[in-house]
């Protein structure tokens, strides 16, 4: 019985180690052990006519004849559950791998992660067929339905729009003319080889050929993915050899066909040609169209889950997987489709969906696609092994020269091309990088896999070739790009988080070029961008997202996520007493303030006057204060994120009317603090922060962490003090924190637990909810719509 | 459309040519544009620029307009505004977006970077201080934010107030309670917005063939 010691988890610390390798062993150990077993004796009752299966664990049915068993307490009936418990097996299995890379400290930090899965099949599959044991083959079926689209579809939905767009030339350059190139090059040039005598592939004619061209030529994504991912190049970079990967596609789909259709024919006419291009295009745009429609109602349906927000979801899952199964039923382009999809409904989606889905959909997503990518990689291992191997020198030494010559060749032809059209140039490292960033991976293999093996006899052989550039790329491009790009000194990723200076000025920078084209009289790449732009807050935004949250401008919207990742960090960081780092500084709002109002109050000016211009800057500075508090961090407010926007609209109102009434009132800024020591407060308190910021008092039907704006220092704490009456007060107040902080109102959530428990407890339990899920870094990912 | 003119306007093309960096190609098409804007007159008016349609959708509209009148922006180190101008100043402005070469050193860059950056500043330092002020701040969010109905008013005012604050807070470090930041200079700006990398976003594609649709 073999005892699996799991290779990768020889170097972990001992415990774990064996602990793992006894996991393993069991599990193991159980489906190897039912595989060889004999029937087990029950259920076989003699004088029992039917041949039952080994379901009757309640098998005390053998009650006619002679003997009468004893009643089975404990059976084992393994073929029933067959199926699932492998495939959990295997997933399990390779999360564990997982695991196990990361806790050798410095492996991973060397050898990329898919090199590492690779052996682990390697290994795997060795195991298996000294076993006897004839282990699941990566088929077509699997990889293509079930492997491959959650890791598109992780793709396309946190696709950065902003770089994808303004790349989109050069991308799709890349993407169909390169692949185009590398194509007939490789298989011209392998057709070339298969001719020379001596080789004995004369039988290889120039179909297959080309076949076998477009299948190894297509950049794979999944790989290119795994790569990158853990080199932290710049995004240009990122965005264009991802894109390639994302969109060529279209490309090697129509070609694959269209060789494979004609190959046993023997000859390709022109027609057949011309028809390639039309199919080119109906699978490309069919597909983004097929995607486009799927993502416009999946958008459409999230208007309306504003009551059940549990299966939101589910809705971006289901019909993303739709679209790609509508797509690969016409042969189109499932992986355009897929993107398509992600990208239309994202910001509508993003607009409508509560934070907690929005979170759920994030992780699950990278969840699914992390697991879909470790299996892809260990079945690549494994089914490494398990094929029939014809291995040929020739063919797999030119393919493998070939192929990188062909890229080299193709991208240093077409960046000359681009660079005259592009403003930002691509340099000799770009090109470099694009060029050894060109990596193979499975759905070459799979493609391969998938062909006949009547019509292509030399199938094997093709097979090996494939996985020999597979591995090639992978392990020696894969391994040595993090040096090299540390070597040419490439430009990395920026890590900073986008600051609010920034975020103004891009939309600033983009009205300003785009009104500098009107001038100029061109319609250029702003024009159409900013026309677009317009006709979605227009028409689009209105059908697809629910209520007030249609009209909110891109830059209130940014703010807003602002303030509520702040608040988050506040809470999460225990209190006001340490900063996080970003903003290390005293200025506080007072510093900017100037320090006269804005107006001069006149001694002479009538008692009304006098009043409506307090409430003028009253309202102004109070107001603003406040939201800078929630953006200094100073204070915890409590949370209304899962209140309706219609009730803080009305609230507005309401709030607007009892400041007619307040007429009386004087000076909302002289309530007198709390005594200095109360745990709330202690909380909140800045601790450079001179003034004493305190909470108020608690009242009945009131939020316990409050605001208090008594400041000594206010600009107009001159009138004398009068009574402030609280509970309006303190209703006031709370109305402006909750605009304050309208962040993702998630309109119309109604409370189950009833309206009427005391808002203290529900705010703060909301609070506490909300704020456990630590959440994932803030990143730009969070854009709207053409950003 | 004739692409070439006679050839008494080709002395100062070149002579604009060598003060802007346009190609002959480039200054004749906006020449013809110019022309087209200015109804063939010499001189070009707010109003001329006001009449282009596509401008009027645009949220900072005046503050561009503003933009091509600033006699801060002519190279000539003037300042305040005028009424009109000609077609030197058009190009002058219109050079501020032109791409930058490839072959550039750091410092030439650099030089670049800080003339775009300029540019930006002024157009918000619109009492030309020297400093952007917390009320031309908040001034430049409320265009942004015009075209956005009602939200926008109040919004404006805290958005501009917590970008205000954070410049402060990025420049300064620390302040007492009693000091005053007055407002943002050139250098804190240049400093806040580094990551933005305005020599490669600040560019208009200028054709070098007359195939521009003439709108309107």
């Amino acid at each position: 019985m073999p005892l699996f010691r799991a290779p990768a988890l020889a170097g972990c610390r001992v415990r774990s180690g064996a602990i793992a390798a006894a996991l393993l062993a069991g599990f193991f150990l159980m489906p190897l052990g039912a595989a060889s077993s004999p029937d087990m004796p029950i259920g076989h009752g003699d004088g029992e006519g039917a041949h039952r299966d080994h379901a009757p664990a309640h098998g005390g049915t053998n009650q006619s004849t002679h003997t009468k068993k004893a009643f089975p307490v404990l059976s084992f009936d393994y073929k029933a559950v067959e199926n699932p418990f492998l495939i959990l097996l295997w997933i399990l299995l390779a999360s564990l791998m997982k695991l196990g890379f990361h806790l050798i400290p410095r492996l991973s930090s060397i050898v990329p992660e898919s090199c590492l899965l690779i052996v682990v099949g390697l290994l795997l599959g060795m195991l298996l067929k000294l076993i006897g044991q004839n282990p699941l083959l990566l088929s077509s079926r699997l990889f293509f339905f079930y492997l491959l689209p959650p890791i598109i579809l992780d793709a396309g939905y946190f696709l950065p729009i902003r770089p994808f767009s303004e790349n989109l030339g050069t991308i799709l350059m890349f993407a169909v003319v390169g692949t185009l190139w590398n194509s007939f090059f490789i298989g011209g040039v392998l057709y070339g080889v298969c001719q020379i005598e001596g080789t004995n592939l004369s039988r290889v004619t120039l179909l297959p050929c080309l076949l076998f061209g477009a299948i190894i030529s297509a950049v794979d994504p999944v790989a290119v993915l795994a790569v990158f991912e853990e080199i932290h190049i710049n995004e240009l970079l990122h965005i264009l050899v991802f894109g390639e990967s994302l969109l060529n596609d279209a490309v090697t789909v129509v070609l694959y066909h269209l060789f494979e259709e004609y190959a046993h024919v023997g000859q390709v006419t022109f027609i057949d040609v011309f028809l390639g291009i039309v199919c080119f295009l109906v699978v490309s745009l069919g597909g983004i169209l097929v995607g486009a429609i799927y993502g416009l109602l999946a958008a459409f349906t999230s208007r309306f889950t504003s009551h059940i927000r549990v299966i939101e979801p589910l809705f971006v899952f289901v019909y993303s997987y739709m679209a790609y199964l509508s797509a690969e039923v016409f042969h189109l382009s499932g992986i355009m489709a897929l993107i398509a999809c992600g990208v239309v409904m994202r910001p509508y989606m993003e607009a409508n969906i509560s934070h907690k889905s929005h979170t759920t959909i994030k992780y699950f997503l990278k969840m699914l696609s992390s697991v879909s990518e470790t299996l892809i990689f260990i079945f690549l291992g494994v089914s490494t092994v398990a094929g029939n191997h014809k291995w040929n020198w020739t063919f797999v030494t030119v393919t493998v020269i070939v192929c990188m010559v062909a890229r080299v060749l193709g991208v240093i032809f077409l960046t000359y091309v681009i660079n005259k059209f592009r403003i930002v140039k691509l340099t000799t490292k770009d090109q470099f990088i694009i060029a050894y960033g060109g990596l193979r991976g499975a759905i070459a293999f799979s493609l391969g896999y998938l062909l006949n093996t009547d019509h292509f006899p030399m199938r094997d052989m093709f097979l090996i070739a494939i996985i020999t550039v597979i591995f090639f790329t992978v392990f020696v491009q894969g391994m040595t790009i993090r040096p090299l790009v540390d070597l040419l000194a490439v430009k990395k990723k920026q890590e900073t988080k986008r600051s609010i200076n920034e975020e103004i000025h891009t939309q600033f920078l983009d009205h300003l070029l785009t009104g500098i084209e009107d001038v100029c009289g061109h319609y250029g790449h702003h024009h159409w961008k900013d026309k677009l732009n317009r006709f979605n807050k227009k028409y689009v935004k209105k059908c697809l997202i629910a209520g007030d949250r249609a009209k909110e401008p891109q830059l209130i919207a940014f703010y807003h996520k602002m303030e509520m990742k702040q608040a988050i960090e506040l809470v999460e960081s225990g209190g006001g007493v340490k900063l996080p780092s970003a903003m290390p500084s005293t200025v506080s709002m007072q510093n900017i303030q100037p320090k006269k109002p804005p107006e001069r109050v006149l001694p002479q000016i009538s008692k009304g006057r006098e009043e409506e211009i307090r409430k003028i800057l009253r309202t102004n500075l109070q107001r603003t204060r406040q939201r800078l508090q929630s953006y200094n961090r100073h204070t915890l407010i409590a949370d209304p994120y899962e209140d309706g926007f219609t009730e803080l609209i009305m609230k507005r109102k309401k709030v607007i009317e009892l400041e007619k009434k307040l007429k009386q009132m004087n000076n909302y800024l002289t309530v007198p603090a709390p005594p200095p020591d109360s745990p709330t407060i202690t909380r909140a308190r800045l601790s450079s922060d001179p003034q004493p910021w305190s909470a108020k008092p608690s009242a009945d039907n009131v939020p316990a962490i409050k605001v208090d704006l008594a400041s000594p220092q206010s600009p107009e704490s001159g009138s004398p003090g009068r009574e402030a009456r609280k509970p309006v007060l303190q209703v006031t107040r709370e109305t402006e924190e909750e605009e304050g902080l309208v962040m993702r109102p998630s309109s119309q959530e109604k409370p189950r637990k009833g309206p009427e428990d005391p808002e203290s407890e529900k705010e703060q339990q909301r609070l506490l909810r909300c704020l456990s899920d630590p959440g994932p870094a803030a990143s730009e990912e969070d854009e709207p719509f053409l950003p | 459309m004739g692409a070439f003119h006679s050839v008494p306007e080709d002395h100062e093309y070149h002579l604009l040519a060598k003060k802007t960096g346009f190609s002959l190609e480039q200054i004749v098409i906006l020449h013809n544009r110019f022309n087209q804007l200015s109804h063939n007159s010499d001189v070009l008016r707010r109003e001329d620029l006001r009449k282009i349609p596509d401008l009027a959708c645009n949220p900072i509209q005046s503050q561009i307009v503003e933009a091509f009148f600033d006699e801060r922006n002519f190279k000539k180190g003037g300042e305040g505004s005028v009424q009109e101008i000609g077609f030197e100043e058009f190009l002058t402005v219109m050079s501020y977006f032109r791409p930058p070469e490839t072959h550039l050193t750091a410092e030439q860059k650099e030089e670049i970077r800080r003339t775009k950056m300029r540019f930006l500043f002024n157009m918000h330092d619109t009492d030309n201080d020297g400093t952007i002020t917390l009320e031309e701040y908040r001034h430049v969010v409320e265009e942004l934010l015009s075209r956005s109905g009602s939200l926008g008013k109040e919004t404006a005012k805290s958005i501009a107030d917590a970008a205000m604050l954070e410049v402060a807070s990025i420049s300064m470090g620390r302040m007492g309670p009693d000091e005053f930041y007055a407002g943002i200079t050139f250098d804190h700006f240049l400093k806040i917005l580094k990551e933005l990398e305005i020599e490669t976003r600040m560019n208009i594609h200028f054709l070098n063939m007359d195939t521009t649709f003439f709108c309107k």
